[in-house]
């Protein structure tokens, strides 16, 4: 049983151009505008029919808002949606200047524990890395929604997916070092 | 289960009854039920004034069994017939049972999964049913009270409990005889309570210490839209486990060994329990046990010393605080409420701890006792359908990631913990061996990389896949969890088309068969025949489907459907409404069925105009 909505794509189900750039409030708006309207618990007590395909549209929504809210999803869904489709732990030949900075990056965490101060060394190297980050960020709204340089695209979307793991492990060493404190 | 009024046709507006809703607290060492009366939502009480509903539950020779202050007054004379804290067995198996000193509490019987069975003098029973028996006691009570059959409950689950413990929940409703219509999670309906008492939005973090386990959960209210953000905690954690902890140290200090018996371990944790929410008041407590050796034992427990012995397990619940803060990108600064929940957040140590974590005070203000069961009726009498212009939404989340194990022990994430429900993601899979038709996948929950550090949720068998080459077949394998946070598989061999049939083997449960023959053992299915209940199932679910559909026509059929479409939906309606009120159920359930595939177009239609008009608010000018 086929909801029609599971045709359109996740700009179309929130009714938003396909571009990079998105008002996250609205999004939000939308989001809930949205879930009040299809949610589960709206058809409690209706009939299996409508229980079904609420849990289908719910979920759904669910899906496309947790792609559109996430700036690296966002990307990678665009590019899909113009036809390239990127892997988890797709490699890349990038230039060594950008190879060597995550390395940089990588060696410092490594050596945050022999630091000083460990708690504010990893917080610094934190700061640095959520910085490089929104400058992706921005470069790839300036060539998604300007140039349309596809192969530009992917490079910075898949520099993003390098920075997003190097952020995961800062944030469970921060975990770590959090739970040897208390 | 009340038959719903069908109004005439012709009729502007469908007239609702007001249909009878609770909300219970399935608590581990206390119960409670509430409903929406006159616009207010409260806790029922029993004939004797009391709200609160002991979760104990004592078997009688002979059959029969009490529920409550009654059974637990046995507790120390007849220890292994009554049964109390049966929600930490609810969903669990042996080994995740404490014991105090050497000896298990109860005598335990292998049952079909490692969910382990209670032997008494009534027989080897499930958790499932003493649960069964404690929700039995509490729909009486609101049903009695309320003067009518209930519609529907709501009944709450930690946040923490994973898909077997939910399901165990939900189990034990059925048993029980109850509509469930949403398992709520308790930081969330405390939320609820709080929230709409205070009418202001922000970040609010529930701090949810039970007898038996623990939640945090941080939640964003927004105009009526309850977000859950993160949740955390531990669910095995609670104020049993302070009571252990004193309890310990009484044995230490009356110089007893390992081996107690029975009747000595509960009245130790009775004394040690006592003593606890003594100390909440005053400063020290008087302790007295009669020993086995025939002397009597006199101590005497300070506040001091009992803060110092119950400060690692209130430290415990500080990891999981810091873990849900991080996971929803938020610090304590950011939280603008704090809400305290459950019995063992009265003591003392405990508020002094978790407000100096968040740096600001807790709300205390409503009962910690009664919040959880408050919310619930709140949301009971929404789901139950009598406040259709209501704009309260819960969006909650899967508490445990959700994995399958692949080659090697390891556990592939395919859900991450935190994401909103309801969600479903889809694996494809194929055969390695020419002609297979059956493929079996072992799900877990938790984080950890092997699965052997996971929980075991249950093994799915898949079976009669189309027998193809090897490595041919492209099965693709659903994965849904609803808004109960349950767990559903479906899948589908994508070149044949074929749909397989899943068996569910839980690793903690009951399958569905065995729910069923308890059903039918049941004292109160006794009395019916099989037949009986499924004609009943059949003519409920019929009318429901046929107000909906009047209901709708009336609205807007002719909006949406054309004069073909219409006269298919009306043909067919006419034909479950005829054999409605027959006596054939199969021919009922045929006509459900029938009329479904011919109106799903039109709900599909309907369903999306929803969206469209929820959409017409926001501002479309998208196309700039």
């Amino acid at each position: 049983m086929m909801s029609s909505t599971l045709t359109k794509n996740h700009f179309e189900l929130f009714s938003l151009p396909q571009r990079y750039v998105l008002e996250r409030a609205e999004l939000d708006a939308r989001y809930r505008s949205m879930q009040r309207a299809v949610h589960p618990d709206r058809y409690a007590s209706a009939s299996d029919q409508e229980r079904r395909i609420s849990m289908q549209q719910a979920t759904q929504i669910n899906e496309a808002y947790d792609v559109l809210k996430d700036s690296l999803k966002r990307g990678r869904y665009l590019l899909e949606l113009r036809g390239h489709v990127i892997e988890d732990r797709q490699s890349f030949h990038q230039d060594s200047a950008f190879l060597m900075q995550q390395m940089e990056l990588r060696e410092s965490l490594a050596g945050i524990r022999e630091q000083d101060d460990p708690v504010q060394a990893l917080e610094r190297l934190a700061q640095t890395v959520r910085s490089q980050y929104r400058a992706l960020e921005s470069e790839l709204a300036e060539v998604l929604d300007g140039g349309e340089d596809i192969e530009q695209a992917v490079t910075v979307v898949l520099r993003m997916q390098f920075l997003k793991r190097l952020q995961e492990e800062v944030q469970e060493l921060e975990e770590d070092l959090e739970g040897e404190l208390y | 289960m009340a038959l719903l009024q069908i109004s005439e046709p012709g009729q502007t507006t469908a007239p609702h009854q007001h249909r009878l809703a609770a909300g219970i607290d399935l608590g581990t060492t206390n119960s409670l039920v509430a409903s929406v009366r006159s616009g207010t939502a409260d806790t029922l009480p029993d004939n004797e004034g009391r709200h609160l509903l002991p979760s104990v539950v004592h078997y009688r020779e002979g059959g029969g069994h009490r529920v409550g202050a009654d059974a637990k007054a046995r507790a120390t004379h007849d220890p292994l017939n009554t049964i109390i804290s049966v929600k930490r067995l609810m969903g669990r198996g042996l080994k995740d049972v404490k014991t105090l000193g050497s000896i298990l509490p109860y005598e335990f019987v292998s049952g079909e999964s490692a969910m382990p069975l209670i032997h008494t003098v009534a027989g080897d029973l499930s958790p499932v049913q003493v649960s069964a028996d404690i929700l039995e006691e509490l729909r009486r009570r609101a049903e009695n009270t309320l003067g009518g059959e209930l519609t529907g409950v709501v009944i709450t689950v930690p946040a923490y409990f994973d898909d077997a413990q939910r399901q165990a929940t939900k189990d034990a409703g059925k048993l029980a005889g109850l509509n469930v219509l949403r398992l709520l999670n308790e930081p969330t309906a405390a939320a609820v309570a709080y929230g709409l008492d205070r009418g202001r939005d922000g970040v609010i973090a529930v701090y949810d210490l039970g007898g038996g386990t623990f939640d945090i959960s941080i939640l964003r209210l927004n105009q009526g839209v309850f977000e859950v953000m993160a949740t955390a905690g531990d669910s095995a954690l609670g104020g049993d486990d302070m009571d252990r902890l004193i309890a310990l140290w009484m044995m230490e200090q009356a110089g007893m060994g390992d081996d107690i018996n029975h009747s000595m371990q509960r009245r130790l944790l009775q004394q040690a329990c006592a003593a606890k929410e003594k100390l909440t008041m005053c400063v020290d407590a008087d302790l007295s046990l009669h020993l086995d050796n025939g002397m009597q034992w006199q101590g005497k427990l300070t506040r001091r010393k009992m803060d110092e012995l119950i400060e690692p397990l209130v430290k415990k619940t500080l990891a999981p605080c810091r873990r849900a803060l991080r996971d929803a990108g938020l610090s304590t600064a950011d939280v603008k409420e704090i809400v305290m929940v459950g019995g063992s957040t009265r003591v003392p140590k405990v508020r002094t701890m978790v407000g100096g974590f968040f740096g600001r005070d807790p709300l205390l203000d409503i009962d910690p006792d009664k919040v959880v069961a408050i919310g619930a009726a709140i949301q009971a009498d929404i789901l139950a359908g009598n406040k259709p212009e209501d704009e309260m939404l819960l969006l909650d989340v899967i508490p445990l990631s959700l994995g399958i194990e692949t080659m090697g022990g390891l556990s592939e994430k395919i859900i991450p913990r935190n994401t909103t429900i309801p969600v479903a993601r889809a694996q494809e899979f194929t055969t390695f061996k020419d002609g297979q038709t059956a493929l079996a996948l072992h799900v877990v929950q938790g984080e950890r990389e092997l699965v052997d550090d996971c929980r075991s949720l249950a093994r799915f068998e898949l079976r009669d896949i189309p027998p193809m080459t090897a490595g041919a077949a492209r099965i693709r394998v659903s994965y849904q969890v609803d808004a109960d946070g349950l767990l559903s598989v479906t899948a589908q061999e994508q070149i044949s088309g074929v749909q397989a049939h899943i068996e569910v083997k839980p690793s903690y449960g009951l399958t569905d068969k065995e729910v069923e023959i308890m059903l039918r053992n049941s004292l109160d299915h006794a009395q019916d025949d099989m037949q009986a209940r499924q004609l009943r199932e059949q003519q409920v679910e019929a009318d429901r489907v046929l107000e909906a559909l009047r209901a709708a026509l009336r609205e807007d059929g002719d909006k949406f459907l054309s004069g073909e479409e219409r006269s298919a939906i009306d043909q067919a309606a006419e034909k479950l409404a005829r054999l409605r009120n027959g006596d054939d159920h199969r021919a009922i359930r045929k006509a459900i069925e029938k009329l479904e595939s011919v109106s799903t177009v039109y709900v599909d239609r309907r369903m999306n105009a929803n969206i469209q008009k929820a959409m017409a608010g926001h501002a479309v000018d998208e196309f700039k």
